[in-house]
């Protein structure tokens, strides 16, 4: 059989064009690999049937995706399979309807094997928080995948398909990327309609995909971009073939690095992991400079009370009445409503609730949520001064490698404040990626960011590719225990 | 002690697009439970709103028509509460920035105009219904009217009595049906009113202290309301008692209204601008095209009315108060250029009509060309006023050509002299007393010879030509 471990969508396409193989080869490696990892990984929801995926091959689209098989994080809706959210309160929901993400994937030709495990409501940052199993990190099956979307980051990193759809609000796709050793890319804020998107916090949700390579990133990119009428925050954009743009050469590409971003707290192997791919960089022609930034003291407030107050009204539907979990034996409209709520959602769930209901009511209004407002303003100038003078911005995408289960889930905060190099780019809706740029001394990978100006997917892209193919730190797939080693 | 009512409304109106305000489900009333309903519009999770162009449309039309200024910039938000009827849990409207402020409205009291100020229109979405099942004796939800559009106008607090509320909702719903954004149907509940009403003192300044009164579904059960509400407010405060501020319900069928919750049981709704939802962003070029394209609105067709057609301003306001009977006025007039005659039919005849059985002016339909050649054919002498009476009632109930009527129930007027002479010599000569009468100067005796001979005639004969041989026969 087909060994898809370190197969990239570029390469299976490459297969697919010569004749070696035929989609029904990857649809087969992908499925037989899902078996033969997926109870150590535990990354999928949800594992179509083989009468379901074949119903997918029976229709399958000639498009740039063409048999490439692939997985969905657990909350972008699709047509009569479970989509959860990882939460107790849709543990039994099937949308009548696709993702506008999910129609493209099939009009290019993918084949969905299935849904990917993800903190609840995409709240976290290492799928602790998933109401159904934990998510391991394909790396160290003690650790963590990152989160929100570690299903889809662990998915990819097992080998288990070729790239997953993941959506990101304060990192969600770029730090699950950076802690499984794989490409994440959250596009700017609008280039990827939402539509189906099981909404977290309706301003700074992006769907994005998480790859092997930073070529397969612009591919899946290019087939899920687009104007789409029925997301009104849909930007129209023209499309653009991403692959174009990876020429390779960075000569004279100005990167600013913003000094706060490399202070003291940050883990000193990362700093030097990033230090030398900067070198790199500079190395290969880039011009690299040092600029200070002045939200880092407020950022991760900000973000928090922006996108808790988004959640709160956003997740109030949940409520029993017409889908989705309704508690028994309860007494009226109220007491059902308390009981399937304090039932369906997890801890972390309900701790944003009710920060978000409480920065939107009366008397605390201004002093949070319009002050964040405000606060978000500053932060979105502050990068637009930045991109006046530089192409890109270079950070660590994380403060850490994987971690172990249960290392961080006592302290909220800390978890939170974890989340400084990525949050800000939502808050801004800018697009970044996070790429491998080598491995601590307990062989875990370190994720490197670029943040781009808006709609600037092309500068990171080019940036981040040249980087990969020159480090040689592209699809280096790990090992999975007890499985492959 | 005397009190001083004042009263201000939130008036709720249902737009009549053809879809809903963000989804392209229809926008119907009636149909089955559920019917006209999408992922949209019952907020499936992932589904995104788009507004409806055509909702800002009509919204500008409404502002314009009350005077209002149109905000090129405004913004939709969510008001955040749970109830079943509410699929997301949150109903997007508009708060900070509405997209119409400060207009107003004249209206006419007893002989008065009136001044009634706006504070405001804003944009947002219907609600479901809560529907008892008898099946299950539970409750089910009906979405249909999920996401129907509405725009909610906010009037100063320049209202003091029940009949001024009355006048002024009359007015409000005549300008809406004008600018046809509203069929403004209070019994559907396409046209809803929220009543705050509170005392103070005669000629203080001072506000006191306001109830506000929900579920007021018709111009009667607003006056109602009030009545009740100015009685149950003067009374505690003249019993010494604090009205409190605080949310009610009027039931119409018992006349009473119950309270509903208190100021501190009162929802804290977490407003917040709709992230979902990009801002309204108005070029003056649209408003001041839509403008352009206004029809004729009921104080300028009044004013045409009285200057160029020479009614009475009487006449002139009672037809204007009412779109259909203004546009069947209108409509007469392309063939039948006597206004004053038009008018005196409606005033008489097609009003009493409606009056009797109690119909809604705005309800009224009947062909205007027919009408205005059943007037032509009076004009003719072909029929006489009162058969043209009957041709309009059978008009009214059961359509068809005046012509046909008329030949149907041979209502065609007799001028034919000899044919009524004959009728007038017989009853002259059976009804001595009455002659004598009329020779000892009773001259109203004539009345009863007319009634006579229309009676045997069958009321087709000419009454001219009647009066005109019976003063002749009766002098001679």
């Amino acid at each position: 059989m087909l060994d898809i471990r370190n197969l990239t969508v570029k390469k299976a396409k490459e297969l697919l064009d010569k004749k070696e193989i035929e989609p029904k080869d990857l649809v087969d490696a992908s499925y037989a690999r899902i078996g033969a990892v997926d109870d150590k990984i535990e990354a999928f929801n949800t594992v179509l049937s083989i009468e379901e995926i074949n119903t997918q091959l029976n229709k399958i689209s000639d498009g740039a995706l063409y048999g490439i098989p692939y997985s969905l994080k657990d909350n972008i809706c699709t047509k009569d399979i479970l989509t959860t959210c990882s939460s107790k309160i849709l543990y039994n929901y099937k949308p009548p309807f696709d993702a506008t993400v999910e129609i493209k994937l099939k009009n290019a030709g993918g084949i969905m094997m299935g849904k990917t495990n993800m903190d609840e409501f995409a709240m976290g940052s290492s799928n602790e928080n998933s109401a159904f199993k934990n998510t391991k990190n394909p790396w160290d099956l003690s650790r963590v995948p990152g989160g929100s979307s570690g299903g889809p980051a662990a998915s990819v990193a097992s080998g288990e398909v070729l790239f997953a759809l993941g959506s990101d609000t304060g990192g969600s796709i770029r730090e699950p990327a950076a802690l499984c050793g794989i490409v994440g890319l959250k596009p700017t804020y609008g280039l990827v309609s939402r539509y189906g998107l099981i909404a977290f916090g309706s301003s700074l949700d992006q769907i994005g995909p998480l790859t092997k390579t930073v070529e397969d990133s612009a591919i899946v990119l290019g087939e899920i971009t687009g104007h789409d009428q029925r997301d009104s925050t849909s930007a129209t954009a023209e499309k653009i073939d991403y692959t174009k743009c990876l020429s390779g050469d960075i000569k004279g590409k100005k990167i600013a690095m913003p000094r706060q971003f490399f202070a003291k707290d940050l883990n000193a192997e990362i700093k030097e992991s990033i230090m030398a791919a900067i070198r790199k960089l500079e190395s290969m022609g880039a011009i690299v400079e040092e600029v200070d930034v002045s939200f880092v003291d407020y950022v991760v407030s900000t973000y928090y009370i922006i996108s808790s107050a988004e959640a709160a009204s956003n997740l109030a539907r949940f409520d029993g009445v017409r889908y989705g979990l309704r508690a028994n034996d309860t007494n009226g409209l109220v007491d059902m409503y308390i009981k399937t709520r304090s039932e369906g959602f997890g801890k972390e769930v309900k701790r944003r609730i009710m920060l978000g209901n409480y920065v939107l009511s009366s008397g605390y209004y201004d002093a949070y949520y319009l002050k964040a407002l405000k606060a978000r303003t500053v932060i979105k100038n502050e990068f637009e001064q930045i991109f006046k003078n530089y192409d890109v911005i270079v950070s660590p995408t994380y403060i850490s490698t994987a971690f172990e289960f249960g290392a961080k889930s006592a302290s909220p905060m800390e978890m939170y404040l974890s989340d400084i190099y990525t949050v800000p780019v939502n808050i801004a809706g800018l697009p970044a990626i996070s790429i491998p740029c080598g491995l601590d001394k307990q062989g875990l990978p370190i994720g490197m960011q670029l943040i781009g100006k808006p709609f600037g997917e092309t500068d990171i892209l080019n940036i981040a590719h040249a980087y990969e193919i020159e480090s040689g730190n592209g699809n280096v797939m790990p090992f999975v225990e007890g499985v492959d080693r | 002690m005397n009190f001083e009512t004042v009263i201000g409304l939130e008036v709720h109106v249902e737009l009549k697009t053809k879809t809903k305000i963000f989804c392209s489900c229809k926008n119907e009333f009636g149909g089955d439970q559920n019917e006209n309903i999408c992922p949209v519009c019952i907020g499936l999770p992932g589904t995104l709103p788009v507004l409806n162009e055509k909702v800002i449309e009509y919204a500008i039309k409404a502002g314009l028509a009350l005077n209002c200024d149109i905000q090129l910039i405004s913004r939709m938000d969510r008001k955040n509460y749970y109830y079943p009827d509410l699929p997301k849990a949150y109903q997007i409207s508009q708060y900070e920035l509405p997209i119409c402020l400060g207009g107003h409205v004249d209206i006419v009291v007893n002989g008065q105009i009136k001044r009634v100020g706006i504070t405001r229109i804003h944009i947002e979405e219907d609600a479901g219904k809560l529907v008892h099942d008898p099946y299950s004796d539970g409750t089910i939800v009906d979405y249909n009217r999920g996401g129907v559009p509405l725009i909610e106008i906010v009037t100063e607090p320049d209202l003091r009595t029940a009949e001024e509320v009355r006048v002024f909702m009359e007015t409000l719903r005549a300008m809406l049906l004008y600018v046809e954004v509203s069929d403004c149907k209070m019994q559907e509940g396409s046209m809803r009113c929220d009543i705050n009403l509170s005392l103070r003192e005669q000629g203080t300044e001072k506000l006191g202290t306001r109830s506000e009164m929900k579920n007021v579904n018709s111009f009667r059960a607003a006056v109602r309301a009030v009545e009740y509400e100015q009685y149950r407010q003067k009374d505690m405060l003249e019993n010494g008692e604090t009205v409190i501020q605080e949310t009610r319900r009027w039931d119409d069928e018992i006349g009473k209204s119950y309270a509903m919750r208190s100021k501190e049981e009162a929802h804290d709704y977490r407003y917040f601008p709709d992230p979902d939802l990009v801002p309204i962003v108005l070029e003056q070029k649209t408003v001041d095209d839509i403008k352009a394209n206004m029809p004729e609105l009921p104080n300028a067709k009044k004013k045409r009315y009285v200057d160029e057609l020479a009614l009475p301003e009487y006449d002139a306001d009672i037809i204007t108060s009412s779109k259909t009977l203004a546009a069947f006025f209108d409509a007469c007039l392309k063939t039948y250029n006597k206004p004053k005659t038009v008018s005196n039919w409606i005033m008489g005849d097609i009003l009493r009509m409606l009056k009797e059985q109690e119909i809604d002016t705005e309800d009224f339909a009947m062909d205007a060309s027919e009408f205005a050649l059943l007037l032509t054919m009076v004009d003719e002498n072909k029929i006489n006023q009162a058969a043209a009476k009957k041709v309009l009632e059978e008009m009214y109930k059961n359509g068809g050509k005046a012509v046909d009527i008329v030949q149907a129930k041979g209502l065609s007027q007799i001028s034919d002299e000899s044919f009524i002479l004959d009728i007038i010599k017989k009853i002259i000569e059976e009804n001595p007393q009455p002659v004598a009468d009329y020779k000892n100067g009773n001259k109203k005796a004539v009345a009863f010879f007319v009634g006579q001979v229309m009676k045997q005639s069958k009321g087709k004969a000419n009454p001219k030509v009647v009066n005109e041989l019976l003063n002749k026969e009766l002098d001679s």
